[in-house]
């Protein structure tokens, strides 16, 4: 037996070992079921309760800053000018106290999330400032609104690791197992105009939200949640804006504080 | 049976052994590209990343009374002494400053595995190399330095690289201080041409829980610099007589600051745990007093 004929022999022999095993790990036979639902197949817990942890833009987020501080926020001098104006008595009269609450700016907010499914293919996450709630449709026609809204319309996909992708791990009678790790994958759309900052630093009803939720374990046991957002507005942002905010998860829900929207505080 | 036969049989088995190795590889070895040039976009955080924090601006940071104390002693003008003057930011600085950053990795050249990868340089900082060969960190008694010795491991397509043996520096650019005993933990999270990293400072000595901080950074086509220029000491205007520039306690003078410019109360601004959390809002409510009109480090594009 020469040397490249063994080699030849064990790769063969690899190859008719590994392959089975690879079949194994897409699902045994049978007919395809019925793919499953997103809370079935969700690669990552996201229920549960979340507070907000303000280490980044404290000045920005834990109070209402002055009227023209605009630090780090690219914007358009249209922009300027209709932050320049911003009035909280007047958005207050007008029933548009809400409008720092809105799915662009929402997570930017010291808040408690309350992260649910409201059905096998809608995560459901509120907030306790502002008593805001966003949904989050899987699928691939999700319902949407008719009417422009502070939450929007919000599409959800999990993003799943490469090793995962085109089929990830199977067991035994075809139903797939959950990947390990991932994210949550979101774009809002249909907006009404909002504030990405308290201090009437504006969004357009035209902007676009995308998300990517992902879990982060520590090392003294706590679970973060870092969300990285994109707001992409071309009449008031020169360039899309940029961010990740973070949050802690808590047992329970004993700390769950809501409070109504308000302009000045 | 003749000595080649056997050599030729041992080869095979180890042509089966590599196929089945790389076949069966799993979860615990994925991962995702992270080469590239990679631009910073400071869309939070700019004035501290940028020109740099006020003096005593503590908001957000979970000091205890030690790293409160040791903040407040701190004095800007130390970096003009001479021998300061090159000392280079402990790794946290890479989120804390204003600069993208190029990735890049060392391959072991017979496997084509990733041994290391290197993340270099932005100015004031050395490249970090993060070890993914599996080797363990120094002992506890071996010497820190200031960019420590930094280990990674795949969770998915999330790497996370966990540093130690980093010398004292600062978790803010105005003395706030993380001690040679803290640990930082990195994950890049990737998704499409953005990198979010969440660093996560644990430090037994100055902090009473695990600091956060995060930054974005986005694919780019323009060259980041591997290597930062080189920093050359010269005289700043500080004649020292050979003390280090501080404050004595209760003589720091920048502590009404950002009081006074921003109106935010000075429990909110000497930090603390509880300054991270939304029920502080509630203690300092009727303490905050908004100012009109922003008048200093403002943002926003010219007019």
């Amino acid at each position: 037996m020469t040397s490249r004929t063994a080699c030849m022999l064990g790769l063969a022999a690899a190859l008719a070992v590994a392959a089975p095993l690879q079949a194994q790990n897409r699902g045994r036979g049978g007919p395809a079921g019925p793919p499953p639902t997103a809370r079935a197949s969700a690669p990552i817990d996201l229920t549960g309760t979340w507070v907000s942890v303000i280490t980044e833009d404290w000045r920005y987020r834990m109070v209402t800053p002055a009227k023209g501080d605009y630090q780090s926020v690219p914007m358009t001098p249209e922009a300027v000018k209709v932050a320049d104006a911003w009035d909280p008595a007047a958005d207050e009269a007008a029933g548009n106290q809400c409008k720092a609450y809105g799915a662009a700016g929402i997570l930017r907010l010291p808040t408690r999330l309350r992260v649910s499914w409201q059905d096998d293919q809608t995560l459901k996450l509120e907030t306790d400032t502002g008593t805001q709630t966003r949904l989050f449709r899987f699928g691939p026609n999700p319902p949407k609104s008719g009417e422009r809204t502070w939450q929007g319309d919000s599409t959800a996909q999990w993003e799943l690791p490469r090793s995962a992708r085109g089929g990830g791990a199977g067991r035994a009678g075809g139903t797939p197992a959950p990947p390990k790790f991932g994210s949550l994958k979101a774009v809002t759309t249909n907006l009404r105009a909002g504030y990405l900052r308290k201090n009437g630093v504006p969004y357009s009803e035209n902007a676009t939200v995308t998300e990517y939720f992902d879990v982060a374990p520590q090392r003294n046991g706590d679970v973060m949640l870092v969300v990285t957002t994109v707001v992409e507005d071309a009449q008031y942002l020169t360039q899309p804006m940029i961010v990740n905010s973070q949050f802690k998860k808590e047992a329970g829900g004993a700390k769950w504080n809501p409070t109504p929207c308000s302009s000045t505080w | 049976m003749r000595r080649q036969t056997v050599r030729t049989l041992l080869r095979g088995a180890a042509a089966l052994a590599v196929a089945a190795g790389v076949l069966s590889a799993g979860p615990a070895s994925a991962q995702v590209e992270l080469s590239g040039s990679w631009a910073a976009r400071n869309h939070e955080d700019a004035l501290e990343r940028g020109g740099g924090p006020y003096a005593v601006d503590f908001a957000g940071l979970p000091l205890n009374d030690e790293g409160r104390a040791r903040a407040l002693a701190y004095s800007a003008s130390q970096l003009s002494l001479i021998e300061r003057q090159c000392g280079l930011y402990p790794p946290q600085y890479v989120a804390l400053g204003p600069f993208g950053i190029k990735i890049w990795n060392e391959s072991d050249p017979v496997t084509g595995t990733v041994v290391a990868w290197k993340i270099g340089a932005w100015e004031d900082r050395a490249a970090t190399t993060i070890w993914m060969d599996g080797r363990p960190h120094p002992s506890d008694n071996a010497p820190h330095d200031k960019g420590g010795f930094t280990t990674g491991t795949w969770e998915g397509d999330t790497l996370v690289a966990t540093t130690t043996h980093f010398k004292a520096g600062v978790i803010r650019r105005n003395g706030a201080p993380n001690s040679d005993q803290a640990t930082m933990t990195t994950r890049f999270l990737r998704h499409g041409d953005l990198l979010s990293m969440l660093i996560t400072i644990d430090d037994p000595i100055y902090l009473s829980e695990p600091w956060y901080v995060s930054k974005v950074f986005q694919l780019d086509t323009n060259p980041q610099r591997p290597i930062g220029p080189p920093c050359v000491p010269g005289y700043e205007g500080l004649d020292s007589d050979g003390t280090v520039p501080h404050f004595l306690p209760g003589e720091n003078p920048s502590v009404d600051e950002l009081t006074k410019l921003y109106g935010i109360p000075r429990d909110a601004v000497l930090g603390g745990p509880e300054t991270m959390y939304p029920e502080f809002r509630a203690r300092i409510k009727d303490s905050f007093n908004r100012p009109e009109k922003c008048v200093r480090n403002c943002g926003g594009p010219p007019r």
